[in-house]
């Protein structure tokens, strides 16, 4: 029996998974997906949000501030790429600057430092290519940008590192309310195997599917709406068009899109957020692409379109009570919801694990992990090093001098490290959130069948099981003239 | 830092008929730098047949086309490295390249000869709708996993896009044993060559849907079924004229882009129409010493027309090595007019041409019955009648220098389309 099952190994599981393995628990992740980050947290925005956009006294509120003050030794402890390029929402001259405004008391009320108001030219000297129709705008220097594939993987890697187990490719069919915890039936996806799992307490943190897990317990039913959020990803070369995340000041005509940097220097573009019935509809749409171009030029000028390399979308788990929903549930004692975790989710994610492992500690009063080493290392990318060091490092490891993703420029080296650390890459998209490999202009049209090799030697696994990302997405089903 | 007089930034078809003519040129200094496991490039995938009817008079395959211009690379003693990437070019021509023996390594250059190739447009790039499972892929890297490694990447093929290795693909799946249910394309017109339409889709009943695109793709795992719809005049789709395939498997083959980042680097201007660098009647970019050709300069249709043009460029930049400079003239811009896309090259300097000079370029719709007109000013030189011409062949002009020096104030060049 568990201690713990966290059930979901987006950000929020894995990020409470790390704050547990403070402690001498037995806990275990269990997530659906054949990787960490494959739900919400791996299609957004990848903003760490200053916090002025919740309402006062919410919980989003409270946990977005926290979370993003956190995130300056997060991304020490856990390696992971993190850069406070400020966030700026703009007034175009047909909306109302009180808008401003009220954004701006709500982020005072929240704790929010630093804000301020700027008129056109002061925002022009700073951000040129902001839209013509542009006329003030609330600016917050502590809004990030961050890399949401890793850091979740920051957190799970140091998790699994600390002693956490994780079950991947592993579906929660039902829960249990038993005298000892909760009993969970499983099934493994990959063999089709059912077992149970028993936990004294369950983390609920299954993004747009915690109301089911939920109301399998409780009667406090949850309502989670999955919210499309379509995305189009720019090639580098625009990458510098702003530096600064750009939010558009919601109006009748809706949210708007943002226009951001990535902290990788890509140009992102996005979301849309469209209501849908199916919880696995993480299909890009013609109507939601055509309107990002539209929306996005309201707030800034000449946006490089042609320069897209890749669309997708992203769902967010919208709860009915438009808050997060963070707790044990009323009427099942040891079952912790962490449920509706929509934007700002990335931001108050290192918030909500210590939050809600202070409530576990709590209930299970566990002794400290006098083991526990905060620190990960991320994959060494040698592009950061200097000539000596790059080749100092290619002669003990020549790996490191081999380029597999030519449009990125990621090495051997970086790929057998994404496959033989914690947690490991086993499919193709494994590889590319951890690496990046096949992340840039082509798309891993050139890279794939190279990537392809190395899994099958090191993993080692045969051709025919290697996947983009898990079950069923298999990249090659025989050998010529065997059909 | 070791220094070559020419430096070669790949070995696929290009790099290596520029070397040979370099060194037959006189350039005893030479070194190609091909990032993959051997030479030959792009054409090692490409194991059909058509290639060096131009050039050798014989139906040679991809690989073969190949081993001929080895061959003589390696007859000339013309030093290479293998799995050596190229990273950076700096604007005084040091190349910076690495594998895995020697690391990273500086190399100084006199000239440089930039013959890259090109890649496919991506999914993303095109930006169409639907899921993102597994089962779609660029024909190129389809062609690769077949060709070269003998695995079948699907079962069920929609391909879309009628470039030429999309229409090869159609051929070489069905061949492997894999149903091509249909074959989309957006442009009214093929983008690919009329005996790959004929050989590789009409010889197989192959059906080939001119004006059509993807609209959705269907799988969360990997591909169930792609809806391809007819579009209009403005390329975009036509509600009502959607059709669903089920199907395992995308193939895209939506246009190629030149590999011009190394470039860009180094500081080469680009076209905006070709994505390659602008170049004079010597293949020389505004850098003085780097070069350009084959698919890097401009997406070709045949490969001997790629080693003709990078034999010029290795004989050129053999000439600038043996000068020290590029030598200052008068240049003369050709303007590319009513339904010519682009020349290559876009500058010419009449005194210092050769002879003749091949100018090549693409049209931008199928033209019937229509002529190529090159004016000198605003005087008619040539008209030559062409009895079809599509954006999928190459077409070319040729000018005399003889012809040129009769015209010492000629102001620019005007290529176009005309009524025969």
């Amino acid at each position: 029996m568990y201690d713990v099952a966290i059930i979901g190994a987006g950000v929020t599981g894995s990020a409470i998974a790390r704050e547990l393995s403070r402690y001498q628990l037995n806990v275990c992740v269990i997530e659906r997906e054949e990787d960490v980050c494959c739900g919400t947290s791996k299609a957004n925005s990848a903003i760490i949000h200053a916090g002025f956009d919740a309402v006062p006294g919410t919980l989003k509120a409270k946990v977005n501030v926290k979370g993003n003050a956190m995130m300056d030794q997060i991304a020490k402890e856990l390696d992971i790429p993190f850069k406070r390029n400020g966030s700026m929402v703009v007034c175009t001259k047909d909306q109302d600057p009180k808008g401003l405004e009220v954004l701006m008391e709500r982020g005072k009320a929240n704790g929010v430092p630093d804000l301020q108001i700027l008129d056109r030219e002061a925002l022009i000297a700073m951000e040129p290519n902001l839209s013509d129709d542009v006329v003030c705008a609330l600016f917050a220097p502590t809004g990030g940008i961050v890399c949401p594939f890793h850091m979740t993987m920051g957190y799970a890697e140091n998790a699994c590192s600390n002693g956490v187990e994780f079950s991947l490719n592993t579906q929660v069919d039902d829960i249990k309310k038993v005298e000892s915890g909760y009993e969970l039936a499983v099934t493994h996806t990959d063999s089709g195997k059912k077992e149970t799992k028993t936990a004294k307490v369950v983390i609920n943190a299954a993004g747009v599917y915690a109301d089911t897990l939920n109301n399998m317990v409780s009667e406090h039913k949850l309502h989670i709406t999955a919210r499309k959020g379509e995305y189009m990803l720019l090639d580098k070369d625009a990458g510098k068009h702003v530096s600064h995340t750009i939010f558009q000041l919601p109006s009748k005509m809706g949210k708007g899109v943002l226009v951001s940097p990535t902290v990788h220097g890509n140009l992102l573009v996005g979301p849309t957020a469209v209501d849908v019935e199916d919880k696995e509809a993480v299909n890009t749409t013609q109507a939601g692409l055509d309107s990002l171009g539209r929306t996005a030029s309201l707030s800034v000028k000449n946006v490089p379109l042609r320069q897209v390399i890749t669309s997708f979308a992203g769902l967010r788990a919208h709860e009915a009570g438009d808050d997060f929903v963070i707790g044990e549930a009323e009427d099942a004692k040891g079952f912790i919801n962490v449920a509706g975790i929509e934007s700002p989710g990335l931001s108050s994610a290192p918030a909500i694990a210590v939050m809600v492992a202070d409530r576990v500690k709590e209930m299970l009063n566990p002794e400290v992990n006098d083991k526990f080493n905060p620190i990960r290392k991320g994959i060494l990318h040698p592009d950061t090093l200097t000539l000596e060091e790059r080749n100092e490092l290619i002669k003990k490891q020549p790996a490191y001098g081999n380029i597999i993703c030519r449009c990125e420029m990621i090495t051997e080296g970086e790929i057998l490290d994404a496959i033989h650390r914690p947690l490991g890459a086993r499919s193709l998209d494994g590889v590319k959130r951890r690496t990046r490999a096949g992340m840039g202009r082509c798309q891993a049209g050139f890279c794939s069948p190279r990537t392809m090799e190395i899994l099958e030697r090191e993993v080692p696994m045969s051709m025919f099981d290697i996947t983009k990302n898990g079950v069923g997405s298999n990249i090659v089903i025989g050998t010529n003239k065997e059909l | 830092m070791k220094a070559y007089d020419l430096i070669i930034i790949g070995g696929g078809p290009a790099g290596l008929a520029a070397a040979v003519a370099a060194r037959d040129n006189g350039i005893e200094s030479i070194l190609i730098l091909e990032r993959d496991k051997q030479l030959g490039g792009i054409l090692n995938q490409c194991i059909h047949n058509g290639f060096g009817l131009h050039t050798f008079k014989e139906e040679l395959t991809g690989p073969e086309y190949a081993a001929r211009f080895i061959e003589q690379v390696k007859e000339r003693k013309i030093e290479y490295k293998l799995n050596t990437m190229v990273m950076d070019i700096s604007h005084e021509k040091v190349v910076t390249a690495m594998n895995r023996e020697e690391g990273m390594i500086l190399l100084q250059a006199k000239a440089v000869i930039l013959a890259m190739g090109c890649r496919e447009r991506s999914r993303g790039a095109l930006n169409i709708p639907g899921y993102r499972p597994a089962g779609i892929y660029s024909a190129g890297t389809a062609q690769r996993l077949v060709n070269m490694e003998g695995y079948m990447p699907g079962r069920e093929v929609v391909i879309l896009g009628s470039g030429d290795i999309g229409l090869i693909m159609a051929r070489r799946m069905t061949l492997e044993g894999a149903k091509v249910k249909v074959v989309a394309e957006l442009m009214p017109y093929s983008g690919g060559l009329k005996r790959n339409i004929v050989q590789c889709l009409n010889d197989f009943d192959i059906p080939l849907k001119l004006s059509h695109t993807v609209v959705d793709i269907e799988g969360k795992d990997r591909v169930k079924a792609v809806t391809i719809a007819e579009v209009g005049p403005d390329r975009r789709p036509i509600p009502g004229t959607e059709e669903r395939y089920e199907c395992d498997t995308l193939l895209l083959s939506c246009g190629l882009i030149p590999e011009n980042e190394l470039s860009k680097s180094a500081g080469v201007d680009l076209s905006p129409i070709t994505s390659g660098p602008i170049v004079n009647d010597s293949l020389e970019t505004n850098i003085d010493g780097v070069f350009a050709c084959g698919n890097v300069l401009h997406v070709h249709d045949l490969v001997d027309y790629v080693s003709q043009e990078a034999g010029t460029a290795g004989k050129n930049a053999a000439a600038y090595i043996k000068e020290g400079k590029t030598a200052d003239a008068k240049t003369v811009e050709i303007l590319p007019v009513d339904g010519v896309r682009y020349t290559v090259p876009k500058y010419i300097r009449p005194t210092e041409m050769e002879d003749t000079l091949t100018v090549r370029f693409r049209v931008g719709d199928v033209y019937k019955n229509c002529a190529i007109a090159t004016y000198f000013d605003d005087e008619l030189i040539s008209k030559r009648k062409r009895p079809v011409m599509a954006p999928g062949e190459m077409e070319q002009v040729i000018l005399q220098k003889s012809k040129l020096a009769d015209y010492p104030d000629l102001k620019h060049i005007t290529i176009k389309i005309e009524e025969a």
